[in-house]
């Protein structure tokens, strides 16, 4: 079955197997694969995408029920978070040591976006609830919340080349920090 | 996962002769949270998915008429868990729901699909056989209403027959004020599978519900006219497996015991703060 999906802001028109995931043809037809394949049964938290307006496990939602959606990967977050005005979340994993062997790591990022758009001013509590779909066997938990704590701290200014919005509902910096 | 068709109807009664036509050979797919994983592992080998998500009846929906709130098929955990109306008068059903899964799993699984799959540790499934839910099942043969209670079987079985869809959950809106509360045993925090699930909701009159689950081949719910409940009585029903790899039946029934005795007393401090 041919599907059209807007794939990190790109429109694809793609011809996919029905019984293929979105993780599937993400890696395999697409060739983007940031987004890992782990567990395969919605446990791991390794194929997070962002599916719409909501993080998915990609493992579990078929290509074909996709069609006509948007999907950001990992590739295309940078791009997402500059876009939205949203702290720069891969450096402040860089900065806390979040990262060790790296394969949960595209998950966490989409997993930790999500709770950058879900509240404006995260508690620890929050970020642990926002995470608790993405394994890390390296065991670097308490980094990623660090890390993920420490982007929702982070003011506006971090990004000079962007002109502040009006109006928004996205999470807006703690006016206590 | 072995190939099969893929149907995504456009109407109900698309959807129903499709199901009608395949009979066995054809799956429901909503959330696919747990028809996927079976897919993969091939317990399930249907010719046809049937995608339902984009009819008109299943988008996410919850609303209230005539003293029930009815909750489309298609509506997930998370849009559950954000409901205003749920909120107030289901709180245990909001407890229930937060704790499925992880955020990417309540993003995608049904409220109506966790009771059609009909796992005994479905968190749900109590809570809504407390609250006195019904299913709406819709086949060629029209509409009809099916309590929650007489909806399971056993372990993945249900009375759906061969061609109907449920299309909505009813729960009865209380008339008088009651205190409910959602409570369950896990091996660890956090994600994980029941080794138990206890829903009890006090009002009132003083009348007592109680359902739980993961204690035997599927939840079950009692009620009291009033006075104190015989818990004995209702915990006696428990039938833990002795081959689960979650707990061992002792443990469980002293569990159910446990979580009954606290998810009771919840229910009633939340009746006076609602009194």
């Amino acid at each position: 079955m041919r599907i059209s999906v807007w794939v990190n802001e790109r429109h694809r028109s793609v011809d996919v197997e029905e019984h293929h995931t979105l993780l599937e043809v993400l890696r395999d037809d697409l060739g983007l694969t940031g987004t890992k394949e782990c567990c395969l049964v919605g446990e791991c938290g390794a194929c997070t995408v962002r599916l719409d307006d909501r993080v998915v496990d990609s493992c579990l939602v078929l290509a074909v029920e996709a069609d006509g959606a948007s999907v950001l990967t990992v590739e295309g977050l940078a791009h997402a978070l500059d876009d939205d005005d949203l702290p720069d979340l891969g450096t402040a994993f860089l900065e806390h040591g979040a990262v060790q062997c790296g394969f949960c790591i595209p998950g966490q990022l989409l997993a930790g976006h999500d709770v950058l758009l879900t509240h404006r001013h995260p508690s620890r509590g929050q970020i642990e609830e926002g995470i608790a779909g993405n394994l890390c066997r390296c065991g670097c938990y308490y980094q990623i919340v660090d890390a993920i704590e420490a982007a929702s701290k982070m003011e506006r200014d971090d990004f000079p080349d962007e002109a502040p919005r009006e109006e928004t509902n996205l999470p807006q910096p703690p006016v206590d920090q | 996962m072995r190939p099969f068709a893929y149907a995504r109807p456009e109407t109900l009664d698309e959807a129903v002769s499709l199901l009608d036509e395949h009979g066995s050979d054809a799956r429901v797919l909503a959330g696919g949270t747990d028809l996927i994983i079976r897919l993969r592992d091939r317990t399930l080998k249907p010719t046809v998915v049937v995608d339902v998500k984009r009819l008109a009846e299943f988008a996410p929906s919850i609303s209230d008429l005539d003293g029930k709130l009815r909750i489309s098929a298609g509506t997930t955990m998370t849009d559950l868990m954000a409901d205003a109306k749920v909120q107030r008068w289901f709180p245990a059903l909001v407890e229930a729901a937060s704790i499925i899964g992880s955020i990417q799993i309540r993003n995608r699984a049904t409220l109506v699909g966790n009771q059609c799959n009909a796992s005994p540790a479905a968190d749900t499934a109590p809570v809504l056989l407390m609250y006195g839910a019904s299913l709406v099942v819709v086949g060629l043969g029209g509409e009809r209403r099916i309590a929650l209670d007489d909806f399971f079987v056993r372990s993945g079985v249900t009375n759906l027959q061969p061609g109907e869809l449920v299309t909505a959950i009813e729960v009865p809106i209380p008339e008088i004020p009651i205190g409910s509360a959602f409570a369950r045993r896990t091996r660890r925090r956090g994600h994980d599978l029941a080794s138990v699930t206890m829903a009890v909701s006090v009002d009132a009159a003083g009348r007592v519900r109680m359902a739980y689950g993961s204690v035997g081949p599927r939840p079950w719910a009692f009620a009291s006219d009033g006075g104190e409940p015989p818990l004995e009585d209702w915990f006696a029903r428990a039938a833990p497996s002795p081959t689960s790899m979650r707990a061992s039946p002792d443990y469980r029934l002293a569990m159910l015991r446990v979580l009954g005795q606290r998810a009771l007393a919840s229910a009633r401090v939340r009746l006076d703060a609602a009194a």
